[in-house]
C-alpha cells in the first residue's frame, strides 16, 4: 500500500512538472525524483518480499494494510516538507528575500 | 532493517563526485556549442536527488516500523543481536534498490543523449539547408 501511494504521488508529480516545463522555478522537478527514488526502492523491497512470501504477499491483514496507507501518506507528507524546505532555501522567485527585507525596512 | 543504508551511501558518494565535475566543468564552460548540452554534473545531480530522497522516505518508514530508534546503537537489529540477518538484508533488498536506482538513472541518460543528438542532427540539417 506504501508503494502504491508513493506511485500514484511521483505520477502526480510528474504530469504537475511535465506541465510547468521549461519554467523549473518550483522544484518539481526535485520532488519527482525524491518520489520515484522511493517507489523504486520500495518496488525492490516488495519484490524481495514476494519472493519470500510467495502469494501471501498479496492477502494482507486489513488493520496491516490501514496501518500501510497511513504510513504512506505520512511519507508523502513528510516528502512534501523536504521539497518545501528545498525551495524556501533556494527561493528561486526571492519571495522569501524580498518578504525579509521588506520587514527590515 | 537497514536496507535504505545502501542508497544513502551511495548517495554519499555520487555527492561528491557531483561537486568535483561540477567544478571541473565550470573551469571548461568557456567552450560554447551550438546546442546547450545539459552537463554530467546536472545528470548526476538526478541520480543523487532520487538517492537521497528515497533514503530518506525509507528511512522514515523504518522509523515508523521501529527498526531505527534514536539512541545508540540507532538499529534495534543490532540492539537484539541480529547483526547478520540486517547485513545480509542490506546486501539483497539494499543492493537491489541502488542497482535498480542506478539502472534507470542509467536510463535517462541514454534518453537524454538520443534526444541530444537528435537536436545536433537538427542543426546541421539547418545549417546544410542554408
Amino acid at each position: 500500500m506504501t508503494l502504491l501511494v508513493t506511485v500514484f504521488a511521483a505520477i502526480t508529480c510528474t504530469l504537475i512538472w511535465y506541465r510547468s516545463a521549461p519554467d523549473s522555478s518550483m522544484h518539481f522537478g526535485t520532488l519527482c525524483l525524491m518520489f520515484w527514488g522511493a517507489s523504486i526502492m520500495w518496488f525492490v523491497d516488495a519484490v524481495v518480499e514476494y519472493g519470500e512470501l510467495g502469494a501471501d504477499f498479496f492477502m494482507q491483514d486489513p488493520a496491516d494494510m490501514l496501518n500501510d496507507l497511513y504510513l504512506g501518506l505520512s511519507v508523502i507528507a513528510l516528502g512534501l516538507i523536504i521539497w518545501l524546505i528545498v525551495l524556501i532555501v533556494k527561493d528561486p522567485r526571492g519571495i522569501v528575500r524580498a518578504s525579509i527585507t521588506r520587514n527590515r525596512d | 532493517m537497514a536496507c535504505f543504508l545502501v542508497p544513502a551511501s551511495e548517495a554519499v558518494i555520487t555527492t561528491v563526485a557531483e561537486k568535483i565535475i561540477k567544478s571541473k566543468e565550470h573551469d571548461e564552460s568557456s567552450q560554447k556549442t551550438e546546442v546547450p548540452k545539459v552537463h554530467f554534473s546536472e545528470k548526476l545531480s538526478w541520480l543523487n536527488r532520487m538517492l537521497w530522497g528515497g533514503s530518506a522516505l525509507l528511512a522514515f518508514e523504518h522509523l515508523w516500523h521501529g527498526e531505527v530508534i534514536p539512541t545508540f546503537p540507532f538499529l534495534t537489529a543490532v540492539q537484539n543481536g541480529e547483526t547478520e540477518d540486517m547485513l545480509a538484508e542490506m546486501g539483497t533488498a539494499g543492493v537491489g534498490m541502488a542497482v535498480a536506482v542506478t539502472l534507470i538513472w542509467a536510463g535517462m541518460l541514454v534518453a537524454s543523449r538520443v534526444i541530444e543528438n537528435r537536436k545536433n542532427t537538427a542543426v546541421e540539417a539547418t545549417k546544410e539547408e542554408i
